[in-house]
C-alpha cells in the first residue's frame, strides 16, 4: 500500500496574504527525490506567509522531514512568515528531531593542490625509505647477534622448527623450481640456436646454456620464486602472529622471537637455496640439452663432452656461492616485514607485497654487485 | 499491550542451521513484533549472531522458514528482497564500515544504490544521520581508522539508518566500549527506537542494556530459544543457566544501579514509513 508524497497549491485556497501548500501521502525516503525536485522548484510570490497544511500526510521519515525542515528554514531565510498546521504530534516532534540534529558537514577530506600533494607524497617516501632503511638494518644487527648467540650456544636453536621450515620453504618448492627451469633452459637453448645457426656455430649452444644457466639463471629464478613463495609466506605467518599479538606474548613469556622465529627460517633458507639452485642448475641444463639434441641435433654425448671441454667448473661455484646470501635477503626481508605488520588484516597484505618486491629488488641488486665482483677478481 | 496483540514482524518457524556437522539451532522458533526492542542472549557459541546473520539473510538455513514484514524472502527472486532487505538495517560488531571511503561517504552508500537522490540532498541527509547517532560534523570526513571504537559503532548505525529502516539489527552494539560509553549507546538506542519507530533486534551480553532498553529478553540455548519474556519473568524462570545468568551477581548488580529505564516508553508506536 503505496502512496507516495505529493505537493499540491490548490489554486483556489490562495489569497493575497496567504500561500497554502498541503503536504500529502508517505513523505519518505522512497519519494524525496521527486519530492525534493519539486520544492526546490516551488516558487511561491514574495511577501505572503506560507502555510504548511499537513493533514493529509501519512507517513514522515527522518528523509522526509529534512525536506520539510529544509524548505521551511529556506523560506524563513527569504523573510517569508512561515507555520504549519494539521500536523500530527508524531510529525512535529519528527521536525523537531531532525531540526535539532542536523549540522552542516563535509563529506571528503580536504582536497590539496596536485603540486602539493606530488611533493608532499615525495618526501614522505623519502622519509619512508629512509626509516626503512634505518629499520633494516637495525634488524640485520639484532639478528647476526641472535645468529652469533646460537652459534656459541648450539643448543638455543629450535630443530624442530628449522626442520619444518627446511621441509616447507625447500623440498616443498622443489617440483616448482625445477619445472621453471627445465623451461627456461629450453627456451635458451631454442632461442640460442636459432641465432648461431646463422653463424654456423651450433655447438656453442652448450656454452651458451651452461655458462648462462649456472652463473646466473639458475640461482635467479630460484631466489625470484623462493621469493615469491616462501618470502612471502614469513611475512604472512609472522605477520598474522603479529596482528594477533602473539608476538608480544612471546616476548612476556621471555621468549625473543627472533630466536623463535626470524632464525629458523633465516637458517632454513640459508641451508636449502644451495640445494634448490642445484636442481635449478641440473634442470635447466636437462632442458637445454634435450631442446639441442631435438633441433641442433647435438647428442647428448656431444653435449657433455663440449660441457667439460668449454666450461669451467668455476661456473658453477660462482653461481652456487651466491644462494646463502640470496637466501639470507630473502628470509631476512620477509621476517622484517612481517615484524612490522600492525593491527590490521589489511596491514598483513600491504607488507606482504612489500616483502616480495623489496626482496625481488634486493636480490637482483645483490646480483649485480656479484657481477662486478666476479669481474673484478677474475672468476 | 499483550504479545498476542500484535502483529509479528520476524517470524522464525522451525529453523535448523548446521555448520558442517555441527548442529546450532535445531527446531528454533521465535517472533520479533514491531515496535519492541528484542535482547538475545545466550552463551558463547549458542548462535545468536548466527541467528541474526540467517535472518538477514547472509547465512542459508538448512531447514525451517524464516519470515520478515510477512515473507519470506529467502523465495523471492533478487530484486524483490532487495526492495524489502532496504526496509532494515544493520549494524555489525566492529561498524564494519568501508575502509576506504569516509564517514559521510558509507552513510551515502545505501542511499546512492537504492535511491536516486540529488548529490546535495545526499549529502544533507549523510549530515542528519550523523547528528542523529551524536557524531560532530567534523568525523563526516574521517574515514573510519581515525576514529575511535564507539565512533565507529555510531557511524555504523548511522549507515545501518541511512534509509529510514524499520528494523534495525544490532549484534552486540556495546561490547568493547566502556561503561560510560556503553550508556550512552545503549541511550542513543532507546532514543532512536522511540523517535523513529524502530524495531530493534540486539544480540548482547551487556546485562545493563538489557536492564535499560529491551522491553522483552529471548534466551537461546539447547540450540533453540529456550524462552522469551520480561526479565522479571526469566528471572523467576526455572532453568539453571537462565537462573544463573539473570541472578547472578552481574545480574544483580545490574538490577541494583539499573532500576532507572529509559523513560518515556508510552505511545512509541509509529505507523511503519511506506507500510
Amino acid at each position: 500500500m503505496e502512496d507516495p508524497g505529493w505537493i499540491e497549491i490548490p489554486h483556489a485556497e490562495q489569497s493575497a496574504e496567504l500561500a497554502i501548500v498541503h503536504a500529502g501521502g508517505d513523505w519518505t525516503i522512497v519519494s524525496a527525490g521527486s519530492l525534493d525536485r519539486e520544492l526546490q522548484a516551488l516558487a511561491l510570490p514574495a511577501g505572503r506567509e506560507v502555510v504548511f497544511d499537513l493533514h493529509a500526510l501519512r507517513a514522515l521519515d527522518t528523509a522526509g522531514a529534512w525536506l520539510i525542515y529544509r524548505t521551511v528554514s529556506a523560506l524563513r531565510a527569504r523573510r517569508h512568515k512561515v507555520r504549519m498546521r494539521g500536523g500530527r504530534e508524531r510529525h512535529r516532534a519528527m521536525l523537531r528531531r531532525v531540526g535539532a540534529s542536523y549540522r552542516p558537514c563535509t563529506i571528503e577530506p580536504p582536497r590539496l593542490a596536485t603540486w602539493r600533494r606530488l611533493a608532499l607524497q615525495v618526501g614522505a617516501a623519502t622519509v619512508g625509505v629512509a626509516r626503512d632503511a634505518g629499520g633494516f638494518v637495525a634488524f640485520l644487527g639484532a639478528a647476526v647477534l641472535a645468529l652469533l648467540r646460537t652459534l656459541a650456544r648450539p643448543r638455543r636453536l629450535r630443530i624442530t622448527s628449522l626442520v619444518n621450515q627446511m621441509e616447507q620453504v625447500g623440498f616443498n618448492a622443489l617440483p616448482i623450481v625445477a619445472l621453471m627451469s627445465f623451461l627456461v633452459g629450453v627456451v635458451l637453448a631454442y632461442q640460442g640456436a636459432a641465432q648461431l645457426q646463422r653463424l654456423g656455430a651450433e655447438v656453442f649452444v652448450v656454452d651458451l646454456i651452461a655458462v648462462s644457466v649456472l652463473r646466473e639463471i639458475g640461482i635467479l629464478l630460484t631466489a625470484v620464486v623462493v621469493a615469491g613463495r616462501s618470502g612471502s609466506a614469513f611475512t604472512a605467518q609472522i605477520g598474522a602472529m603479529k596482528a594477533n599479538e602473539e608476538v608480544d606474548a612471546m616476548r612476556t613469556l621471555g621468549l625473543d622471537p627472533l630466536d623463535v622465529l626470524v632464525l629458523p627460517r633465516l637458517l632454513a633458507l640459508i641451508l636449502t637455496l644451495p640445494i634448490l639452485a642445484f636442481v635449478a642448475d641440473l634442470m635447466g641444463l636437462l632442458g637445454g640439452g634435450l631442446m639441442a639434441w631435438a633441433v641442433l641435433d647435438i647428442s647428448p654425448w656431444l653435449f657433455l663432452q663440449r660441457l667439460r671441454e668449454g666450461v669451467e667448473i668455476a661456473s658453477f661455484w660462482v653461481g652456487i656461492a651466491k644462494a646463502p646470501f640470496f637466501a639470507a635477503v630473502i628470509a631476512l626481508v620477509g621476517c622484517y616485514e612481517g615484524l612490522q605488520v600492525s593491527g590490521s588484516a589489511e596491514s598483513v597484505g600491504r607488507q606482504t607485497t612489500r616483502a616480495v618486491v623489496e626482496a625481488i629488488f634486493l636480490v637482483i641488486v645483490l646480483d649485480a654487485m656479484f657481477s662486478i665482483f666476479f669481474d673484478l677478481v677474475g672468476v | 499491550m499483550s504479545p498476542a496483540s500484535r502483529t509479528p514482524i520476524i517470524e522464525v518457524r522451525g529453523l535448523h542451521t548446521r555448520f558442517g556437522r555441527q548442529v546450532i539451532h535445531a527446531g528454533l522458533d521465535l517472533d520479533v513484533y514491531r515496535g519492541e526492542v528484542l535482547g538475545v542472549v545466550g552463551g558463547s557459541g549458542t548462535g545468536k549472531s548466527v541467528l541474526l546473520r540467517t535472518i538477514v539473510g547472509l547465512n542459508p538455513p538448512a531447514r525451517g522458514s524464516v519470515s520478515v514484514f510477512g515473507q519470506q524472502l529467502a523465495t523471492l527472486p533478487g530484486a524483490e528482497r532487495a526492495r524489502y532487505e532496504t526496509r532494515w538495517g544493520v549494524l555489525f560488531q566492529d561498524g564494519a564500515l568501508f575502509s576506504s571511503l569516509t564517514v559521510a561517504q558509507n552513510i551515502e552508500v545505501p542511499m546512492r544504490e537504492s535511491y536516486s537522490l540529488s548529490p546535495r540532498l545526499t549529502d544533507e541527509l549523510a549530515a542528519l544521520k550523523l547528528g542523529l547517532v551524536g557524531l560532530p560534523a567534523q568525523a563526516g570526513a574521517k574515514f573510519p581508522s581515525e576514529l575511535s571504537g564507539g565512533m565507529r559503532k555510531r557511524a555504523g548505525l548511522a549507515r545501518a539508518l541511512a534509509l529510514d529502516p524499520e528494523i534495525v539489527f544490532l549484534d552486540e552494539p556495546t561490547a568493547g566500549l566502556d561503561p560510560i560509553g556503553a550508556a550512552g549507546f545503549d541511550e542513543l538506542i532507546a532514543t532512536l527506537q522511540r523517535q523513529l519507530g524502530l524495531t530493534v533486534f540486539m544480540v548482547t551480553h551487556d546485562l545493563d542494556s538489557l536492564q535499560r532498553i529491551c522491553d522483552r529478553v529471548a534466551v537461546l540455548a539447547e540450540q533453540r530459544v529456550l524462552v522469551t519474556g520480561t526479565l522479571d519473568e526469566l528471572r523467576a524462570y526455572d532453568h539453571p543457566w537462565v537462573h544463573e545468568y539473570f541472578n547472578g551477581p552481574r545480574a544483580r548488580a545490574a538490577r541494583a544501579q539499573g532500576t532507572a529505564r529509559v523513560p518515556a516508553r508510552a505511545g512509541v508506536t509509529m505507523p511503519a514509513t511506506g507500510a
